[in-house]
């Protein structure tokens, strides 16, 4: 990670018959130049696939479970996140101030622009931490520590679940950002549209009914598989099987999906808990874990980059750069605009879709 | 010719063919056999030719030989190239014969465990063993409690991951009765080679008889009877011992009716209901100096066999000397063997 | 032409230099000059001993775990209780983890690559000298990590870190996948560095089809590292956080897909195989040449080979799932493009067969690795078409066939080429050479020793041994037996090599400058060669054009004559 600013690192080494920033294996300051930057273009192509992979997973298990995500959308501050892209924008278009400054020797604006750039970052950091305040206050954590976490099929922590779905209703119909207990728990308001199973998953996440092992794990699928497969004639004289695999109501799909009776979607402009099956009810907790996932991953891509603009601003104020030497800031400029480039796909991934 | 290796009761590299399906895997795989000893004595042969007939004269030699051909390259492209094509196809077509479940098979469902595996009959019936009638076609529906298994007999080349949150299937027609190799294939921890169990495959009368006996299996036996073969079906074993030596989990000998220490300090007497709960829900009662490592039995035990559990614990105790249950009722209700749920 | 001209004019060339002359190993002393080194060739040596280091751990590892399958033929000798099986799964797991991550993909790359590399282009270092030491920092940072995973608790997830098992066991997982994410750190900066080298190092004069085709192999190799370690990276983290926070992306239990991991992690892997593969083809390819005395055949078709062979690589992950659950259609699409992989690499074979048409052949010790490498890949290949083809892979999907055929690959083929290559470049990398009759007997213990071993797991595993077993039932047994005692052979082998090597560093004779009479362009410079790699540029000619080097029987090595080369150069260009 902390590998870029060695792109630009190869430098100060030179011997007597180079200029003073040509390392000696090179004959040119040209082609040290393309080298960097062909080196930070490959490095950057790392970055992206390794990125890729998130996103893959993001789209795969928005695939899978559609309303979870619509749901969990619900505690993401879309007026934030569209700030936090302005800003950006704006830090990538002084990053590129910066460098055409840098390549025309203008040693001020470079030091202004690479200043404001910093100042970029350190904006987008602040708005980022006020974000994960308010997911730290409704106890949105990622994993075993989520409101909405479930362990042996009961919510581990059933008051901070009602407060978690408090919000996240409340935001999702439109509410006051920050819904609390005064919200009706588990919404309720909602229930009339629910049908019949939607009540029984509802009575079990509250608690006060302990459903049995089996069908909470099965889901939906057991009612069908049980009879077919349990209910086989007394007389097997005939072996006969109980079902076609068709009318087993397994398939190779992931078990819950079979079990996922989901509501139309439509019927609400967003999702609210009720909305969900009981076997999507105890996946909420995932759209958070890939939320933290991929922001904490950019979000430290930002601090490095914030490291490497500090180190280009000292190195510049010493004067270190000048028209025939760029090539770190134009190099540094790179790797920004990449951050930036993963948070353009990032917003409208998390924020905007729906 | 393949045909006829095909048939032979075991080649060298393979396990007799046990199942439908084995007759047309095993023809690919003699052919793609006899291809590669083909490929492997030319290539090996040219080369060792090659090794005495250019072998160095001098170390002053300067030889000059052809450098490109594109004809010579295509020549040599083009016969492997269609060689895998065959076998591609080939190996496709045998796959779909292998992957899909062909309409009217007799479904049993397939649980495995760390480390044990539970076959489970229309009826209800389980068993550790999978009994199946000769000439029938099988269809498996797999499920997974805990990590990821694979279902795997060589005889009837038969394969298929067991994972946990998904069904999947697979299917197989044993041709032969007789008794065949199970073995977990994927690899499951501590105790996954133990992990083996046997296919029993016999007539469809023999089955018969089989799954009018295991319906009512415990007729005859006394409860603490009963608890030692679930010790010894459900895999119990595998971790307790009833020696008073500790496994993986603590042994079972004198362990009834003795007071237990949780790894957060607290004790409690083991009881009935303990031990009930221990089998449902081991994570809830973990035992200082042991690892949280227990998969849950339930829905894959019987009250019946937990309560034969229960005895076979007493029964192993010095520090429980009261009664023990005398035989079960002869006949279980009928609604026990139907009972929902014995899968998840 | 006038790059030649130019070279020519520059003065005199080649020929033997002083004993006192300095090199690059006793340019600078004390500890800080290794450690701080930016030169790439020490930078190799630091490699060559902290990976061969880690090559034993791993390589004990099998020793350990073949002689534990050998006494279990005995059960009253070894009775199984759980703690030999818990031993049994760390030392398997072990074994892959540590050869896979710190001994087979670093190994050619980073050693040979690393000292070679920039002495073929003519060059004085890689693009990035400081990458390339922080590259072996992540190196040792990551062998540091794995060490700490032995100490504590260790690892018994297999190598390949399935989930949910590898999320729900207690041993030291955290930490490996750190590691393992670490080394790939090492290994992206490897492969950045040398296709920044290659891009942009190449001496004037040196086009694409002018390079040696060791550097095309380590292009495609570089390409693959950069490519798909870093999805190998986030599925490493995403585990991590998985295992410590219980995110649930992998955990079928909180909602996840354990099979999406294997996506992940075969999408890395799997490509990861060629990493381990393609430089050792690149060996082979500069053995053959030399070794036959003879411009290579078909040149191109090998270079496009090792490029076809990387991009094909990364599609064809699914083959490590076909008895997942996966749909029919992906199995068939990932199997049709399993099959297309063969064919470039037949095509390596041949060509290099051909190559040995009309040469003149030596059997010099890199050659007979040579040799043994087209044998053990040619199985290697082959049997990879038994898995390729669906319904068979359906059958010998993990049993102790997919174990052998593996092992022909990644440790036979890859090791004979990373040894062959090692005898090869010895004299350069040290400035002496070794007992020949000595290697030559370690050639045939490890030969002899590695086709023992692992082609009756062919066997075993048809007859339906599966993999990971501490135990096995009793018509298994002759099978183990029979393995474990060519795993001893093998080690013996193994071990003379390295006696080899050391002998030769204390007591071997002086090695010339060309003792194999090769052209590329290491063979330009001394042996050892000097700080700065080359006393003065080297002439750039056809990779492979021998006919320039006269053998000098009083130095038992060859030499230069410049005039010649020029005038066969100018000749070629006809």
């Amino acid at each position: 990670m902390s590998s870029e600013n060695e792109h630009t690192g190869d430098t100060g080494h030179g011997d007597n018959h180079h200029p003073a920033h040509l390392a000696h294996h090179f004959e040119t300051p040209e082609q040290q130049f393309e080298s960097g930057k062909l080196g930070m273009w490959v490095f950057l192509a790392t970055e992206i696939l390794m990125f890729g992979g998130l996103f893959c997973a993001y789209a795969i298990y928005r695939g899978n479970h559609q309303d979870v995500f619509l749901y969990g959308y619900g505690a993401l501050d879309k007026m934030w996140g569209a700030t936090n892209t302005v800003v950006l924008l704006a830090s990538s278009l002084t990053m590129a101030w910066g460098v055409r400054a840098a390549q025309k020797g203008q040693q001020k604006l470079l030091l202004t622009m690479l200043l404001l750039t910093f100042m970029g970052g350190v904006g987008f950091m602040c708005i980022k931490g006020v974000e994960y305040k308010a997911k730290w206050d409704h106890h949105l954590f990622p994993g075993t520590m989520n409101a909405f976490y479930y362990e042996g099929g009961q919510p581990k922590y059933p008051e901070k679940l009602e407060h978690a779905i408090a919000y996240i209703d409340g935001r999702n119909l439109g509410g006051e950002a920050h819904g609390g207990g005064g919200h009706a728990p588990a919404g309720h308001e909602a229930g009339d549209e629910a049908a019949p199973q939607e009540d029984s998953h509802a009575v079990e996440h509250d608690g006060s009914q302990v459903g049995d092992e089996d069908a909470r794990h099965l889901g939906s699928v057991s009612p069908v598989i049980i009879p077919a497969v349990f209910g086989a004639p007394a007389d097997v004289s005939t072996i006969k099987p109980p079902a076609s695999p068709a009318d087993m109501g397994v398939n190779d799909a992931v078990i819950d999906q079979a079990g996922a009776v989901s509501m139309p979607s439509a019927q609400h402009t967003q999702v609210l808990w009720n909305d969900l099956s009981g076997a999507e009810q105890k996946k909420v907790h995932l759209f958070f874990g890939i939320y933290f996932m991929m922001t904490g991953l950019h979000g430290l891509h930002v601090l490095i980059g914030m490291v490497l603009i500090a180190w280009l601003f000292f190195k510049a104020r010493a004067g270190a750069f000048s028209k025939d030497y760029f090539a770190p800031v134009d190099i540094g400029g790179l790797y920004w605009h990449l951050v930036d480039l993963i948070w353009i796909f990032l917003f409208p991934l998390l924020y905007l879709i729906h | 010719m393949l045909a006829i290796l095909a048939q032979a009761e075991k080649t060298l590299f393979l396990p007799p063919a046990r199942s439908t399906v084995a007759g047309a895997h095993d023809g690919l795989y003699n052919f793609v056999l006899w291809m590669s000893v083909f490929w492997l004595v030319l290539i090996a042969g040219v080369m060792i030719y090659f090794v005495i007939k250019y072998r160095r004269k001098s170390p002053q030699d300067k030889p000059v030989g052809p450098t490109h051909s594109t004809a010579i390259e295509l020549g040599w492209t083009l016969p492997p190239l269609i060689l895998v094509m065959i076998i591609f196809v080939w190996g496709f077509r045998g796959f779909m014969d292998m992957n899909q479940v062909p309409n009217g098979a007799y479904q049993v469902l397939v649980s495995a465990s760390k480390w044990s595996w539970t076959f489970t009959y229309g009826g209800g019936e389980n068993d550790s063993v999978l009994h199946v009638p000769v000439d029938t076609p099988i269809s498996l529906v797999l499920n997974s409690t805990d990590v990821i298994h694979s279902f795997y007999v060589p005889d009837f080349r038969v394969k298929k991951d067991v994972v946990p949150g998904r069904y999947n299937k697979t299917w197989f027609q044993a041709t032969e009765v007789g008794e065949y190799n199970l073995f977990c294939a994927e690899y499951c921890g501590q105790g996954h080679s133990a992990m083996v169990t046997k296919v029993i495959v016999e007539s469809r009368e023999d089955f018969l008889a089989y799954l009018v006996e295991r319906g009512k299996w415990w007729e005859g036996e006394s409860p603490a009877e009963v608890g030692q073969t679930v010790w010894v079906e459900k895999g119990c074993k595998q971790c307790h011992s009833v020696d008073g030596v500790d496994g993986t989990g603590p042994t079972w000998k004198d362990v009834f009716g003795s007071e237990r220490k949780f790894a957060d300090g607290s004790p409690r007497v083991a009881d009935e209901e303990y031990i009930r709960e221990s089998v449902l829900n081991p994570g809830k009662n973990v035992v200082q100096g042991f690892d949280n490592v227990m998969p849950t039995f339930q829905g894959q035990i019987k009250d019946p066999e937990i309560t034969g559990v229960i005895e076979y614990l007493k029964s192993i105790s010095t520090h429980y000397d009261g009664q023990l249950l005398e035989p079960f009722p002869v006949s279980v209700p009928a609604e026990n063997s139907g009972s929902p749920g014995a899968q998840e | 032409m006038s790059v030649i001209q130019d070279q020519v004019k520059s003065g005199g060339y080649g020929g033997q230099h002083g004993p006192g002359e300095t090199n690059y190993i006793n340019h600078s002393k004390g500890v800080l000059s290794w450690l701080l080194t930016l030169d790439h060739k020490r930078i190799g040596l630091m490699y060559m001993v902290a990976v061969i280091t880690a090559f034993l751990g791993g390589g004990l590892c099998a020793i350990a775990l073949r002689t534990m399958l050998y006494l279990r033929a005995a059960p009253d000798v070894a009775p199984i209780t759980a703690g030999t099986q818990d031993l049994y799964n760390q030392l398997f797991t072990l074994h892959g983890a540590i050869l896979v991550f710190m001994f087979i993909i670093p190994a050619v790359p980073a050693i040979l690559g690393n000292m070679i590399l920039p002495l073929m282009l003519g060059a004085k270092d890689v693009a990035f000298p400081r990458l390339n030491l922080l590259s072996w920092y992540c190196y040792m940072a990551g062998a540091t990590l794995f060490l700490y995973v032995l100490l504590s608790g260790g690892l018994d997830t297999g190598w390949t870190f399935y989930t949910p098992y590898s999320t729900s066991t207690t041993t030291s997982v955290a930490a490996a996948t750190m590691g393992a994410f670490v080394l790939g750190f090492s290994s992206i900066l490897t492969g950045l560095n040398f296709i920044a080298t290659i891009h942009m190092l190449r001496p004037a004069g040196m086009g694409w089809f002018k390079m040696p085709l060791f550097l095309w192999a380590l292009y495609a190799t570089s390409i693959i590292q950069v490519l798909a370690t870093p999805v190998l990276a986030i599925t490493l983290l995403l585990l991590c956080a998985e295992t410590v926070l219980h995110i649930g992306i992998f955990d079928p239990a909180l909602g996840g897909d354990p099979v999406l991991f294997q996506h992940f992690f075969w999408f890395y892997s799997h490509p990861a195989v060629y990493i381990m593969i393609l430089p050792g083809m690149g060996i082979i390819s500069e053995l053959m040449a030399t070794f036959c005395r003879r411009q290579v055949f078909g040149y191109s078709f090998i270079a496009f080979s090792s490029i076809a062979i990387a991009l094909l690589g990364f599609l064809v992950w699914g083959h490590h799932m076909f008895t997942s659950g996966q749909s029919a259609m992906a199995n068939a699409v990932f199997s049709l493009i399993t099959f297309s992989v063969a064919i470039p690499s037949a095509i390596k074979i041949f060509n290099w067969l051909a190559t040995m048409y009309k040469g003149s052949i030596s059997l010099a010790t890199p050659m007979l690795y040579a040799l043994a490498f087209i044998w053990l890949f040619t199985i290697g290949g082959l049997t990879g078409v038994f898995l390729g083809a669906l319904s068979l892979d359906i059958m010998a999907h993990d049993t102790y066939f997919v174990v052998a055929h593996f092992h022909y690959v990644m440790v036979g083929s890859m090791l004979t080429s990373f040894i062959g290559g090692m005898y090869y470049w010895w004299p350069k990398m040290f400035g002496k050479m070794y007992n020949e009759t000595v290697a030559k007997i370690a050639w045939g213990l490890i030969f002899v020793g590695f086709n023992l071993t692992f082609f009756i797991q062919f066997i075993a595993g048809s007859q339906g041994m599966p993999r990971r077993y501490a135990d096995y039932l009793p018509e298994f047994a002759f099978y183990h037996k029979f393995s474990t005692v060519g795993s001893y052979v093998l080690a013996i082998g193994l071990f003379v090599v390295l006696f080899n090597w050391i002998h030769s560093l204390i007591y071997g004779r002086k090695a010339p400058q060309n003792p194999w009479g090769g052209n590329t362009l290491e063979w330009h410079t001394s042996s050892p060669p000097p700080h700065e790699n080359f006393h003065e540029d080297p002439l750039v000619t056809e990779p492979y054009e021998m006919r320039a080097w006269d053998y000098d029987e009083s130095i038992d090595g060859y030499v230069f004559d410049k005039d010649k080369a020029i005038e066969l150069d100018q000749q070629s260009h006809h």
